[in-house]
């Protein structure tokens, strides 16, 4: 019995930090799909969500609504201007010039938010109560069901607007083919630029939900977007159901692999996953042979 | 009304001049190695300060001799090639007569042969054991050693009668010294280590390694390593319910991690100097005065909360200005002066250097405290 709840804990713990990256990698896949870029700054976005929310939070004396509400404003502000200012002025560049430019604006994002916040790692109060739930066993805290919640109203809107919406389905269009795409009548650069809007957006709630638990600093964004980089490969770039289930499982192998065999591992077993995956199937272990890359 | 400007303007040149106490004599050079910086820079940034502080509060009192002090510092941004070209800058450029710092034990040890080569005193902040053991002829230290905090949390241990423990450290270079200690140490005190686990210092959620440890006989969890871990392997804790003590390390010995644990950093137990709790301690404790005047002064002036770690900058400082006072300001005057401290009143500790021992302090340098109510409280 003993180990029967052992499992279910490290499958609960996998499973809320599988659900971040899985919220970290659709933004790298939404923003590869339009752009065939990896936006490498995508982890800023999810350091944003959280030192911004902060940020209003203590400095601005907002309370949490408005403080998250303006803090996805702000980030996604971030991600427009990233777009606008780094990506935009050199379309013609090719997609290894523009990996970079993410680079250094990664490194920029993260510069600018250590002098402006500090180095400290902050702590948001968690959204509702502190106090520890009990499931078959094992416990979770409230802030756990925000995580599991908000992903999945992620998942379904996400859904929802590229396949219904006629904006998402241009995106569509211009992830297949953009020249066809624009020979339609499709703006493509305005899909690009949309793209950033999503892909920032979803990134810094990833960072909001996420930091009661984990805490955050200006440095958060670094492994947090590798992490969620390896979710979107073992999904194969997917901006559906693969990167999210890549990011799941693995969470789950990391606090599978922390409990069972060692923490000292616990990174080492994610990126072996990563080079496995990128030897054996670098198109995703979910990519079916014919499927939409969106 | 320019006759007044005029005088006005000489009495203002008079009372410049004046005010700079040993104009003509050259001041004393001392240098500085700080990770001001990285990933070190919760150390080198309160040491750089402090220094800074207690380096001005010298010369206003007049200096040493009728000599001002000058602090030169560099950052070594946790860097150990940094760390070895700023030594050398300091040594054969700015021709220093001492060096405090650097912050960290990598740091330091990479510094460590070219000041005996340069034969410059210096005296690290870091706390690894292995930068004064062996005693180096020219190295000091004021930073407690670890194996001082880990004996403090094992006398305790086996005052509640707690045998088996287990272990919880950050796989970086303090939680491995630390994690050598609890295992070096463990024997002598009668305690288990049952099960030894460890994790990375950007882990964002330790409950597995915690789910593996409530599984075990463990009567005590003791983890070590410094903010955030710590503060999440807390929560982690209260999360899972488990309720077994919880010691940490005095990597951690600071306000901020009571932020950032809230509600699940009560009851944890924790060695740390003197520094944190300067107003509970008795008024017999002969630390306490200068403990009070450190943590007022860097309040007063930097507006933040006077840590342990600027405390082991303040120690240097003047650690270095008493040896300057009694043997002069050549630096195998100072070195020898070093040595001879006795009964020092430190931050860190009451030190007694000898020529034997480098560090200075025994295990009355900690004492441990508990984390009520937001705040601290010492453990009788």
């Amino acid at each position: 019995m003993e180990t029967a709840s052992q499992i279910v804990q490290y499958l609960l713990s996998g499973l809320s930090t599988g659900a971040i990256y899985a919220l970290i990698g659709l933004g790298f896949a939404v923003i590869y799909n339009a752009t065939g870029i990896i936006n490498f700054a995508q982890g800023e976005f999810v350091m944003l969500g959280g030192m911004l929310t902060l940020f209003f939070l203590a400095e601005m004396k907002l309370p949490l609504v408005p403080a998250v509400m303006l803090a996805i404003l702000s980030s996604t502000a971030v991600g427009i201007a990233f777009e606008r200012l780094a990506i935009r002025p050199l379309r013609n560049a090719t997609p290894l010039r523009l990996v970079i430019i993410t680079i250094g604006a990664s490194i920029l994002i993260r510069g600018q938010a250590m002098l402006l916040w500090g180095k400290d790692t902050h702590a948001l109060p968690p959204f509702s109560g502190n106090d520890p739930l009990e499931i078959a066993g094992a416990t979770i805290l409230p802030q756990h069901l925000w995580i599991f919640a908000v992903t999945l109203l992620i998942i379904i809107a996400s859904r929802l607007f590229f396949h219904y919406s006629i904006a998402g389905k241009a995106m569509r269009a211009c992830a297949y083919n953009p020249r066809a795409a624009g020979l339609v009548g499709i703006d493509v650069r305005q899909m690009v630029l949309f793209s950033f809007v999503i892909s920032s957006a979803i990134g810094s709630m990833a960072g909001i939900i996420v930091a009661p638990l984990t805490m955050t600093s200006y440095d958060v964004g670094g492994l947090l977007g590798l992490k969620g980089f390896c979710a979107a490969i073992i999904g194969g770039m997917s901006s559906g159901i693969g990167t999210v289930i890549g990011g799941l499982l693995l969470g789950i192998l990391e606090s599978l692999g922390a409990g069972l065999i060692s923490a000292s591992y616990k990174d080492a077993i994610a990126f072996i996953i990563l080079l496995v995956i990128l030897f054996v199937r670098p198109e995703g272990v979910f990519k079916k042979t014919e499927t939409e890359r969106v | 009304m320019s006759g007044i400007r005029c005088r006005v303007f000489v009495a203002l040149l008079f009372v410049v001049l004046t005010a700079c106490p040993a104009l003509g004599a050259p001041p004393i050079k001392i240098g500085a190695l700080f990770s001001i910086t990285g990933p070190a820079s919760f150390l080198g940034e309160p040491e750089r300060n402090t220094a800074q502080m207690v380096v001005d509060e010298i010369n206003r009192a007049g200096g040493i001799g009728g000599r001002t002090l000058e602090l030169v510092t560099y950052d070594t941004q946790g860097d150990a090639t940094k760390a070895v070209q700023a030594a050398t800058r300091l040594i054969k450029e700015d021709k220093v007569v001492a060096i405090i710092g650097p912050s960290t034990t990598g740091d330091t040890m990479a510094v460590i042969p070219l000041v005996e080569k340069a034969q410059i005193p210096l005296v690290s902040c870091a706390a690894g054991i292995k930068i004064t053991e062996p005693v180096k002829k020219w190295v000091f230290k004021t930073a407690q050693n670890d194996s001082l905090a880990v004996a403090r949390i094992y006398e305790q241990l086996k005052k509640q009668k707690i045998s088996r423990i287990a272990v919880l450290t950050v796989s970086d270079s303090f939680g491995s010294s630390g994690r050598e200690q609890l295992t070096a140490q463990a024997k002598s005190y009668g305690i288990q280590i049952i099960t030894d686990e460890t994790y990375g210092p950007k882990d964002t959620d330790m409950t597995a390694q915690l789910t593996k440890i409530r599984g075990t006989q463990a009567q005590a969890i003791v983890c070590w390593g410094t903010n955030p871990g710590p503060a999440i392997i807390a929560r982690n804790v209260k999360q899972l319910g488990l309720n077994i003590p919880l010691y940490m390390s005095h990597g951690v010995s600071s306000k901020k991690f009571i932020e950032l644990a809230g509600d699940a950093a009560d009851g944890i137990i924790l060695p740390s100097g003197r520094v944190l709790v300067a107003n509970l301690l008795p008024n017999s404790d002969p630390q306490k005065k200068n403990l009070q005047k450190f943590v007022k002064d860097y309040q007063l002036r930097y507006k933040a909360e006077g840590d342990h770690f600027g405390g082991h900058a303040w120690d240097a400082v003047m650690l270095l200005k008493d040896a300057i006072e009694r043997g002069g300001d050549s630096p195998a005057g100072i070195r020898e002066q070093l040595e001879q401290t006795r009964n020092f009143m430190g931050i860190g500790g009451i030190y007694n250097y000898s020529a034997q021992d480098h560090a200075g302090l025994t295990k009355d340098a900690f004492v441990l405290v508990e984390v009520k109510e937001k705040g601290w409280a010492l453990v009788k």
